[in-house]
């Protein structure tokens, strides 16, 4: 699996952390502004398809396709939100698995443990960012390029 | 879900949308986010009963119970569907914008854990949108197979006009045909 990138935003739309590994194309527009639009896709998305669903869903919008890559959406209870983009191929059960996992064994164990990390802010910790680098690229289904 | 209730009311209800919601109190398979149906068998008009009265107000009165009511999912408009597909186009769009990669297309499925949507777009940009069960197979045929009967029963139809609803007869009749075939047997 090619991973593209990774964003972390918080219960209020706040980026906290944003990593890539294969990017070949970028926005025109700044950091700030390019989370804020990728927020508000989230945000819609996820309204529309409670609307759209056909029965109460639990999850909801759990990820996209389009022809060159998969957005992986991850919600967790306190509403922090991680998205990961990746190639159209990798089985979605697993991204899941991993992001879950990204989320438990670093953003809990780096961050919110960390006192130096303040809440609502970027996670400036080099340890995260290592560590998360380090978990994302032992995973199984990771494929270095 | 109809369930015959006892005064006070453990479900806590509240007006949101012009429609009444549950917002508290989910059991028995009445969730938060369904809407109050009916009151001892009539159907509710916003959030009044068919005589006039607040419902609010009606189950306040320790009198009026035990009531039963009736709440399920809200029935989605055609306004509504409007709407929705409306959402749809930028949302499409989008995705193309904050591609990480080359020559990216624009929504072509999407994920839930209930549904799963899938969309195929014309070269003049005419959507396709079809919402299935998760499990359904042979999507992309049937989108295909919309377009043919597009072309055939809409396009080529003397009495339609482009950018209106489509209602046409035959349209409606294979569609259901070409529905049904990947319903039964998972391709066209």
């Amino acid at each position: 699996m090619t991973i593209h990138n990774l964003y972390i935003f918080d219960r209020h739309g706040n980026l906290l952390f944003y990593h890539e590994w294969v990017r070949r194309k970028h926005t025109s527009m700044s950091k700030e502004e390019e989370a804020k639009l990728l927020y508000g896709m989230i945000f819609s998305l996820k309204s529309f398809v409670n609307r759209l669903s056909p029965t109460v869903s639990k999850e909801g919008f759990l990820s996209y396709k389009t022809s060159a890559y998969r957005l992986n959406f991850f919600e967790t209870v306190s509403k922090l939100k991680l998205i990961l983009n990746t190639d159209t191929e990798t089985s979605q059960s697993e991204i899941r698995e991993l992001l879950s996992g990204i989320y438990r064994d670093i953003y809990v164990e780096y961050a919110v443990k960390s006192p130096m990390v303040v809440p609502g802010e970027v996670i400036t910790s080099n340890l995260f960012r290592t560590k998360l680098v380090q978990y994302v690229q032992s995973s199984h289904i990771y494929k270095a390029n | 879900h109809e369930k015959t209730y006892s005064y006070p009311l453990d479900i806590k209800l509240k007006f949101e949308n012009k429609r009444v919601t549950v917002a508290f109190g989910e059991r028995d398979g009445v969730c938060i986010g369904h809407v109050l149906l009916a009151v001892n068998g009539q159907p509710l008009s916003y959030d009044k009963l068919p005589d006039g009265r607040n419902v609010f107000d009606f189950l306040e009165e320790r009198e009026n119970f035990p009531v039963n009511l009736k709440f399920g999912r809200a029935k989605i408009t055609t306004n509504e569907k409007i709407v929705l597909a409306s959402m749809f186009y930028p949302l499409y769009a989008l995705a193309v914008q904050l591609s990480p990669d080359q020559g990216s297309s624009g929504i072509l499925e999407l994920v839930t854990d209930t549904f799963k949507l899938n969309s195929s777009q014309t070269l003049t940009g005419v959507k396709f949108i079809v919402v299935a069960d998760l499990k359904q197979s042979g999507i992309d045929q049937l989108l295909e197979k919309i377009y043919e009967l597009y072309a055939d029963y809409a396009l080529k139809n003397p009495f339609y006009s482009l950018e209106m609803p489509i209602r046409a007869d035959l349209f409606e009749q294979n569609l259901q045909v070409a529905i049904d075939q990947i319903e039964k047997t998972g391709f066209i």
